[in-house]
């Protein structure tokens, strides 16, 4: 199809989705309406899991199948892309990289406090996910890209020495094993898929929630490695990956 | 009275897609560090393990269903904040096929040259993960994550051979096209979770009861249909599906066709006969599903049979028959389900064994291009019986297990539709078993007039550009790739010839639309239990019409392989039919921003005709 | 006035699949596939809103109560959000090989797969 007659098409069809969708939205409860009938007995069900993040109880436990699909997706989506971006036929992996250019010194500054601090916040954010807002992924997210701070002030090469990869490689996929796992052990120890195996604990305090905090972690180490692999292939594919002379 | 399930076999659902999940783990983990023939080994024990706990898993189903609260969160008074996975024996019968197929794929692939460290292994598993947990789940959201796990796994396997310009570009359109629908299918379940405050199946079912067939239901049952339709490959959604499975390596391709496009077709009427039954008027969505299964038959038949790549004529051909599944399903009644589901059964024995055919071809001969290949399979031993076999079973040649549920179907749609609906069955079993009989004919045989010097670039993908998938072109045909394909097609030929088939899916059919015990039994109340119904099998009238469709196809393949000499007056009938030909194929541009344009009037389309029918 | 919110993440949806229909790169293709997804968490996050309401998270200061947003909307945005993530990281690799194997990023001018 030509642009134009593209577009057209678009549009035409375009106002036809949109008038579904209006007619629909005029259906809907009120914005900001206190019609939540799963939120209620999500509430109800949090608190009876001494869970005080309603949202981390949600995720890990009475919605937790959805979480490991998730998990799934980004151990799968970490897979293929790192099997799309391996070096092809005529490519070859070069071991040295080129040195970055000059940085100023107080990025490299930046960089150096910063780093510290974002992997204790990350920490801080893995470890507190079934108390405060926040969790395995969002920890995990803090994590993987706490490191490259490093790459940031311009040594790809000190963030190539802090993170060897085939751990990281491995380090994702256990964490996914491990979630998987959990959800197994719960068959043996609680006669439920991804039942509960821990006990609940007081409300609000640091061991608390059952299996919830051991989720986070689980993903808190799946997802930082899981973003350090993923950045490193495409970070490779721009600075180690080279198309060999052709002879 | 609540049948009383056995424990035990509550466990085998979360457990048919968490084991292939941890193998995935395992083999990503030591992928590098394992031996090759390890690494087939324990992804080829994996898929059996799964089919083995998909048999178990159908063997408590067979008299209802098997309910499983994942977390323990078993309803009280009908109400949880739970997921439920409910195995009913249709939906365990596809993840069943699901695993045999994968099965077949893998042992397939041991040849396959190139693994990328297990990478290929572990995104298989996960795949069959994903199709598995699709077809179990008796939640919506849950649905679409696993249906995002089925399609981020599958753009990468797709574009898995990276050195391919064609497989990289194929992957990318698949993704995109397939990603959107996903959206729309999210912003339907965002939809249904304002009106109603549940992703359940059976809960939301239960809180739409009674409701006025409104404009906001007309609008997120076309919404959540979308993501399901896309992977169906219904026109017009079907773009992505010939350049995709033209191009993805061949164990991928045979599990595209043979059972993943199946699964849209599954979500699709899962989720109108549990959820959308009781609200949505039958007839305009049966009329809904006549009309666009009838055209995506014809488009995709007609698009079949001007295939020169034998691939793309094999993935039109797929998309020919989700048509034709669209027909039988879109009937809501049990007679067209078991007519539909005993078609999904044969048609992916009969199809992944043609892929699989295909990939043998390219890895002997280097080349899928029909032309190019003429006469290039004269010394070949057992492929030349197998493949014009495979084509007529194709067109529904009795006993095959396809051809007996294309009988059940057409005595279906012909209630349901006329008998318009049974000439559209024969005439697109008949084009797309044709176009796989001339395909073989010319290959192995060389009949037909041989071709000239290659054609000058036109409008159209040829097949000569393919690049095998071992390493060096195979002399003879290894016992791997043989046995699969022997497999598959005995398979397909068993359906139709065991006694007790029939009934057993006639069971299976009239469970899945009875969406109000699947309500009952999810939430634990009682479940009264549909009303029997006669199970059909071969009929007279049903053998007949399927000899006919296989005679059509032998006589379109024989007339297009000898056009120059039908009679002058046949050939300026056909004359007219050249610039329609022209028309549609342009249609098929491989642009991204066409394929969503379509992607939008189908949506649009959909909703209109169902407004139409049900306000 | 409270339909507003609704057809903000309507808009987003359809003037991302726009950018897609217009696109001339594939980089600008696949981000337009995130902004019509991020539709998709603003009708989700909309849904979940209560006039009044605080966030679903309890503590000392904050006693549990229903008087909440919707917690359920915000797991399935977490949930959406790693697929748009991952899918965008998968997309993106093959956008890389496509550049390499055709040498150009416009989709006008791939013609590899036709008919």
């Amino acid at each position: 199809m030509s642009r134009p007659a593209r577009l057209v098409l678009f549009l035409v069809a375009a106002a036809g989705v949109a008038a579904l969708l209006v007619v629909a939205f005029l259906d809907l409860p009120p914005f900001g309406s206190p019609f939540h009938p799963y939120r209620d007995r999500a509430v109800a069900a949090a608190v009876a899991h001494a869970t005080a993040n309603v949202v981390g109880s949600v995720t890990f436990d009475q919605r937790g199948l959805d979480t490991l699909v998730e998990e799934t997706i980004l151990l799968g989506s970490v897979a293929g892309a790192a099997a799309l971006l391996r070096p092809s036929k005529e490519e070859r992996e070069n071991t040295t990289v080129p040195e970055g250019g000059r940085v100023l010194e107080a990025t490299k500054l930046t960089g150096y406090l910063l780093l510290p601090v974002t992997l204790l916040v990350g920490i801080d954010v893995v470890v507190h996910g079934h108390l405060t807002p926040g969790g395995g992924f969002q920890g995990g997210v803090l994590l993987g890209t706490a490191v490259h701070l490093l790459y940031l002030t311009g040594h790809y090469r000190a963030l190539d020495r802090v993170r060897p990869l085939p751990v990281f490689d491995s380090g994702e996929a256990l964490g996914a094993a491990a979630f998987a796992a959990l959800g197994i052990a719960g068959i043996i120890a609680a006669g439920a898929f991804l039942g509960n195996i821990l006990p609940f604990g007081t409300f609000g305090e640091l061991l608390s929630a059952g299996t919830v905090p051991v989720f986070n972690i689980a993903v808190g180490v799946e997802v930082a490695s899981g973003v350090i692999v993923l950045l490193a292939k495409f970070l490779e594919q721009a600075l180690r990956v080279q198309r060999e002379a052709v002879s | 009275m609540v049948p009383s399930a056995d424990p035990a076999a509550t466990h085998l659902a979360p457990l048919a897609f968490t084991v292939p999940i941890i193998v995935a783990c395992l083999l990503l983990a030591l992928g590098r560090r394992l031996p090759r023939w390890a690494v087939d080994g324990l992804a080829t024990t994996t898929a059996a393990a799964v089919a083995g706990i998909d048999v178990l898993l159908l063997m408590a189903a067979r008299d209802g269903r098997v309910v499983t609260w994942a977390g323990g969160w078993t309803p009280v008074d009908g109400t949880t904040v739970g997921i439920a996975l409910v195995a009913d024996p249709l939906g365990v019968g596809a993840a069943l096929i699901a695993a045999i197929l994968m099965l077949c794929a893998l042992v397939f692939s041991w040849r396959y040259f190139d693994s990328a460290e297990a990478h290929l292994h572990a995104l298989m598993l996960l795949f069959l993960a994903g199709m598995t947990g699709f077809v179990l789940t008796g939640d919506l959201f849950n649905m679409f994550v696993f249906f995002e796990l089925m399609g981020a796994v599958a753009y990468a396997l797709t574009g898995f051979k990276i050195e391919d310009p064609t497989s990289v570009h194929g992957a990318l359109s698949f993704g995109v096209v397939n990603s959107l629908g996903a959206y729309l299918t999210l912003c339907g379940i965002g939809i249904l979770y304002a009106r109603t405050g549940e992703l359940g199946l059976a809960q939301l079912a239960v809180a739409l009861r009674g409701n006025p067939p409104e404009a906001l239901l007309v609008t997120a049952f076309v919404l959540v249909l979308t993501g399901w339709l896309v992977k169906a490959a219904m026109v017009p959604f079907h773009f992505w599906t010939a350049d995709a499975e033209a191009v993805a390596p061949t164990p991928v391709c045979l599990l595209f066709s043979g059972i993943m496009v199946a699964l849209g077709v599954y979500g699709t009427f899962r989720v109108y006969h549990v959820v959308f039954a009781p609200v949505l008027p039958a007839p305009g969505v049966q009329c809904l599903f006549l009309v666009f299964g009838a055209v995506t038959a014809v488009v995709g038949a007609v698009m079949c049979f001007a295939q020169r790549h034998l691939k793309r004529l094999l993935a039109y051909s797929t998309i020919a028959h989700v048509g034709l599944f669209l027909l039988a399903f879109g009937t809501l009644d049990a007679a067209g389900t078991e007519g539909g589901a005993l078609y999904v059964a044969g048609h992916a024995g009969i199809k992944s064994a043609l892929f699989l055919m295909s990939g043998v071809i390219l890895n002997r001969y280097g080349s899928v291009d029909e032309i190019d290949l003429h006469g290039r399979g004269r010394h070949a031993v057992l492929l030349p019986w197998l493949m014009p076999l495979a084509g007529l079973a194709l067109a529904g040649l009795p006993p095959f297990g396809l051809g007996m549920g294309k009988a059940v179907a057409e005595e279906a749609v012909a209630t349901a539709g006329g008998w318009w609906a049974v000439a559209v069955f024969v005439l697109v079993s008949a084009a797309t078993g044709g176009a796989v009989i001339r395909a073989a004919l010319r290959i192995y045989r060389g009949t037909g007039r041989a071709p000239e010097a290659s054609p000058p670039g036109t409008e159209e993908t040829s097949g000569t550009d393919e690049e095998a998938e071992v390493s060096g072109l195979l002399q003879r045909v290894p016992l791997t790739m043989l046995v699969p394909i022997v497999v598959l097609l005995l398979g397909a030929l068993a359906l139709g010839v065991v006694p007790g088939v029939s009934e057993a899916f006639h069971a299976a059919a009239s469970r899945f639309t009875d969406g109000a015990g699947y309500v009952a039994r999810t939430l634990g109340a009682p479940a009264p239990l549909p009303a029997p119904t006669a199970p059909s099998g071969w009929t007279l009238s049903g053998v007949a019409l399927s000899l006919l469709s296989s005679a059509m196809a032998l006589a379109f393949a024989l007339a297009a392989l000898h056009h120059d000499r039908l009679p002058a007056t046949l050939r300026a009938a056909a004359r007219p039919v050249a610039p329609v030909l022209r028309g549609v194929r342009a249609l098929h541009s491989g642009h991204v921003g066409d394929y969503v344009a379509w992607l939008f009037v189908g949506v649009a389309v959909l909703g209109a005709f169902l407004a139409a029918g049900a306000l | 006035m409270t339909l507003y919110v609704y057809l903000v993440a309507g808009w987003l949806l359809l003037v991302g699949s726009l950018g897609i229909v217009r696109s001339r790169d594939l980089v600008h293709t696949v981000v337009c596939l995130s902004v019509a997804q991020s539709g998709t968490y603003v009708l989700l996050i909309a849904v979940g809103y209560q006039r009044g309401a605080t966030a679903p998270v309890f503590g000392s200061t904050t006693p549990p109560s229903e008087n909440v947003v919707d917690p359920v909307v915000q797991a399935m945005t977490l949930t959406d959000i790693v697929v748009s993530a991952t899918v965008t990281a998968l997309l993106l690799a093959l956008v890389i090989q496509i550049a390499k194997r055709h040498g150009t990023l416009d989709p006008d001018h791939l013609s590899s797969l036709k008919g």
